[in-house]
């Protein structure tokens, strides 16, 4: 995957952000959102290893080795920051007091469904942070290419990977497409420039509804 | 007075058969000399370790992974250190793998009197499987069991003489939930003053929790 497949992703995500939300950014692409939020929308980052108010990576002289993501790559500190325990942050995202969650994905099923912490065949020994986000956060949206490194397609009907939660993620956003996830299934509500509906129709394993404004132009 | 011991004193209190706790995410905030005095001062083997991972390999936890010494690993994320899932498919270790979040609440109800507790965490999912699940508002929620240990090894930035515990920054992470819930507390700190010149505002362990203090030796990961 290049760098601007990754950046595109971010972008197309940082969009569907809100000016003053508490924002926890899983690791990989999730990551880069913080650096393409429009102009106007600043956010308040949580990393789950116990802080809020995340600044951005910090020039080699200023870097803490005791101040990390949950990436465990070095950050700064904000003003307003905080720092608490792992019990008291996982408190604050299963109960609810996290605004948005994007986190990637491995796969995701017809429903909204997300996988992304298991492979099959391999022994299950990590699973970090993802499930407390997926019941917790109020808003969950997965930033992910739109196909794997083989190009198959990530969004299948019937996932063939483990699930990491039974509720539905809210927004799948890739380089090519934005889906909404509704109790029907997917809605495709948007197509990335340069991309097509005939594209995210022949990459994409489930079955989606077109938004209204997406089936017009279909049948232009 | 809490006990100010060498790091060989304080790792004479793990027996073997041990549950220990390790305080970290990944290697920051991780008690590295006292991890370190585990290995060269300590041979009691049998161990199951409750930390988030098991360092990475050859550093922090990952080191005491060749001995083994560890039977048992409870933790969230051992993925990041390949030794230990190599291990695991040799059969050298048995792993039981908990959502970060459920870790990190059932040592708190372990360090809390609390007998266990309803979490919505890994419902329907592999995780779930073997769990006492009950209904509660319409959603499943899986039954957690409190996490206890023997001993808990943490890392802390700053202590007085009577075992007040001062974090640095995101170093704190599961550091203070463990100092709640093991039956002897070794805290490895950089600096030791005497009481009262803490302030009482930052204290975030207070002694009661803290039975000894071991001044870090700057171990390297």
């Amino acid at each position: 995957m290049s760098a601007s497949v990754s950046t595109v992703i971010a972008q197309r995500v940082a969009r569907h952000i809100e000016d003053g939300e508490i924002v926890n950014l899983g690791i990989g692409i999730p990551t880069l959102v913080a650096d393409h939020l429009p102009d106007g929308v600043d956010v308040v980052l949580q990393t789950e290893n116990g802080m809020l108010g995340v600044g951005p990576t910090p020039a080699e002289a200023d870097v803490d080795p005791n101040l990390v993501n949950a990436g465990k790559l070095p950050v700064s500190e904000l003003a307003g920051a905080s720092y608490f325990s792992s019990s008291a942050s996982f408190g604050m995202i299963r109960g609810g007091h996290v605004d948005v969650a994007i986190l990637g994905a491995l796969q995701l099923d017809g429903k909204g469904r997300i996988a992304n912490w298991s492979i099959p065949g391999k022994p299950i020994l990590g699973v970090g942070g993802a499930m407390d986000l997926l019941v917790g956060a109020r808003r969950v949206i997965v930033a992910t290419t739109h196909v794997a490194k083989d190009g198959t397609p990530k969004i299948v009907q019937e996932a063939s990977f483990p699930l990491t939660a039974d509720r539905p993620v809210d927004l799948i956003v890739t380089e090519h497409a934005t889906f909404a996830v509704g109790d029907d299934g997917l809605t495709l509500i948007d197509v990335a420039e340069g991309s097509s509906i005939e594209w995210i129709e022949q990459n994409t394993g489930a079955r989606f509804d077109l938004a209204p404004q997406l089936s017009q132009e279909a049948v232009r | 007075m809490v006990d100010l011991l060498t790091p060989a004193e304080a790792l004479a209190k793990v027996q073997p058969g041990d549950t220990v706790m390790v305080g970290g995410f990944g290697l920051v905030g991780a008690p590295l000399t006292l991890i370190a005095a585990l290995l060269d001062a300590s041979d009691a083997g049998d161990l199951t370790v409750i930390s988030n991972n098991l360092g990475e390999p050859g550093r922090g936890l990952g080191k005491l992974l060749p001995t083994r010494r560890v039977r048992k690993a409870v933790g969230s994320y051992f993925t990041s250190n390949r030794e230990v899932v190599e291990a695991h498919l040799r059969g050298e270790i048995e792993v039981e793998l908990l959502p970060q979040g459920t870790l990190a609440e059932a040592i708190r109800a372990g360090g809390a009197g609390i007998g266990g507790f309803y979490v919505r965490t890994g419902a329907g999912t592999l995780l779930a499987e073997g769990k006492e699940q009950r209904e509660i508002d319409g959603l499943q929620y899986l039954f957690q069991l409190p996490l206890k240990a023997d001993v808990a090894l943490i890392r802390a930035a700053k202590a007085d003489r009577a075992g007040n515990l001062v974090y640095a920054r995101t170093a704190r992470n599961f550091n203070p939930d463990m100092a709640t819930a093991a039956r002897t507390v070794i805290a490895e700190v950089d600096e030791i003053v005497e009481v009262g010149q803490l302030d009482p505002n930052e204290i975030a362990t207070p002694h009661l929790f803290v039975d000894a203090l071991v001044r870090s030796e700057g171990a390297k990961p």
